[in-house]
């Protein structure tokens, strides 16, 4: 049993540490990727103990400490213990939703085999949605708290926003639902290790491009990044329903968007592009389609695995980075019509046709 | 469950749920009851029933009650000027009505077998075999029950519209 313990413990641990890790990479190219697209140097000021060297990861290391060391501010007016309670309520949801994504196969390490996914939960899916929808308790408590006109008028609109787009990306995912038939990502992940004509690895974007498409706009759209920073949107409403934050506080909410980003990558990847998925790489190692095959340790195997996912992850981390860099704001109505009027049709479609072609193949695919 | 987290979770619901109809703020009731379903939802994990958990969570605890603070903020509804004195009768009822539920309760209680449940079908709880009863055995109250809601969704319409 203190086995048993031991493991799960160190598989959240490791779930989370993963997350965190990308995240701090995520804030990296935020500074890097956002220097590049507007042709200039990025943060390179910051200097610890006199050294400035390392440029950029200097700032890396400085800015939590700065927003650590600031003084906390609670205004006057508000009120006080949800003005506390709201950044936690943004920032825990996203965190635990790292819990139930697979981050590998199985790792078989002294006689037993470790499904490498922090809590197996068979309907990981909906848990996913669940933890979606109570984070937009964080936002609306910021903005009604704060005792603030712009944070009030934020945090209004955040809740319309993620609410309207939680319905397309729920409705997104019951393609996903319908190709693999199984709520378990670990399942999902597992299910697209299969080959097409022997040599296509079956990722999941070959069954649901439409659904790829939906939630990937509507992940961005529950990150409240820009396209999607009405909530905050600083030129209208100062932080939006941050607004009265500073300090400790202040970061938490930058770090559950961000959190938010990655998540969005994580499930992308793990619904889409194939979870930790190497081509060709079974549990005992690889089987090319013209025939070679090289065996391989569980423990390389398992490596290969996450260093897959952590990469896939990245790259689509990165990529909202980028577009967030190259789309400017949406009006509000504009939002609201993309949300009701585009994705939501497109996805209801998708679940029509996804159903009935599940229909006639007899099975799930 | 064991007793000791079974005590603690139900003090902490039972006051939560509390504080949804005591707290002057309703704000803070909209808080509370978010709390109220959320530990509910605990309770049903405990059960076995991990879809209805979630599906607590998604329906009840993420969309209803959203909305609900949604609507206070957008009204800016504060904590009332006066707070409404109920009178004797009303006190005489809820309380009259509280015991006859508690003694329904009390005698349901008495008829379910002591100790000792019984063993979990297979499968049990699990979003297959509960979406299969649901098309077959209940396929019919569970789509008159989507057709009341879309009467009722048409009826908001348009109640709303017809005002504008």
């Amino acid at each position: 049993m203190p086995a048993d313990v031991a493991i799960a413990t160190a598989k959240v641990l490791f779930a989370l540490f993963l997350a965190l890790q990308i995240m701090g990479l995520g804030v990296f190219f935020e500074r890097k990727v956002s220097a590049l697209i507007q042709d200039r140097i990025g943060a390179n000021r910051a200097a610890i103990f006199g050294f400035a060297g390392l440029g950029l990861v200097n700032t890396l290391i400085a800015d939590p400490i700065k927003f650590l060391l600031k003084e906390d501010i609670t205004p006057a007016q508000s009120d006080r213990l949800l003005h506390f309670i709201a950044p936690c309520a943004s920032l825990v949801p996203a965190l635990a939703t790292f819990a139930v994504v697979p981050f590998g196969d199985v790792l078989a390490l002294g006689g037993r085999l470790i499904n490498l996914q922090g809590a197996e939960l068979n309907v990981g899916l909906l848990f996913v949605l669940a933890m979606a929808s109570l984070g937009v308790y964080g936002v609306v408590l910021a903005g009604w708290a704060s005792n603030n006109r712009w944070s009030l008028l934020g945090g209004i609109r955040g809740s319309a926003q993620m609410i309207s787009y939680e319905v397309a990306m729920g409705l997104a995912l019951i393609g996903v639902v319908l190709t693999y038939n199984t709520l378990d990502l670990q399942e999902i992940a597992r299910a697209q290790g299969r080959l097409l004509w022997g040599w296509l690895p079956a990722w999941g974007i070959l069954y649901q491009p439409l659904a790829f498409v939906v939630f990937l706009v509507a992940g961005i759209a529950e990150s409240k990044r820009i396209p999607f920073d009405l909530p905050e949107s600083e030129s209208e409403l100062v932080s939006g329903y941050f607004t009265e934050y500073s300090g400790a506080k202040h970061l938490m909410f930058m770090m559950s968007d961000f959190v938010e980003v990655v998540l969005v990558a994580a499930l992308v990847t793990t619904l889409f592009f194939g979870g930790w998925q190497v081509p060709y790489l079974a549990r005992d190692g690889f089987h090319f389609p013209w025939g070679t095959a090289v065996a391989l340790p569980s423990l390389v195997v398992a490596l290969l695995q996450v260093t897959a996912f952590a990469l896939k992850v990245i790259a689509f981390t990165w990529l909202q980075i980028v577009i967030r860099w190259t789309l400017p704001r949406f009006r509000y109505d504009q939002l609201m019509r993309l949300g009701w009027k585009g994705l939501l049709p497109v996805s209801l479609a998708n679940v029509m046709v996804s159903a009935l072609l599940v229909l006639l193949a007899g099975r799930g695919a | 469950m064991t007793a000791p987290v079974f005590l603690l979770l139900a003090v902490l619901v039972v006051a939560a749920a509390l504080t949804v109809v005591a707290h002057p703020s309703p704000v803070y009731s909209a808080c509370a009851l978010v709390v109220t379903l959320f530990l509910l939802s605990v309770f049903f994990v405990a059960l076995d029933a991990q879809l209805v958990a979630v599906l607590q969570v998604i329906v009840y605890a993420g969309a209803i009650v959203v909305l609900f603070l949604f609507v206070i903020m957008l009204l800016n509804l504060t904590q009332p000027e006066s707070r409404p004195t109920a009178g004797v009768p009303v006190v005489a009822v809820a309380v009259g009505g509280g015991i006859g539920i508690a003694a329904l309760v009390a005698a349901a209680l008495r008829r379910v077998p002591p100790a000792g449940a019984p063993a979990l079908p297979e499968g049990f709880g699990d979003t297959a075999a509960l979406a299969r009863r649901l098309f077959t055995a209940y396929v019919l109250p569970f789509e008159l029950t989507s057709v009341l809601l879309l009467v009722a969704i048409v009826g908001a319409v348009g109640l709303a519209s017809r005002k504008g």
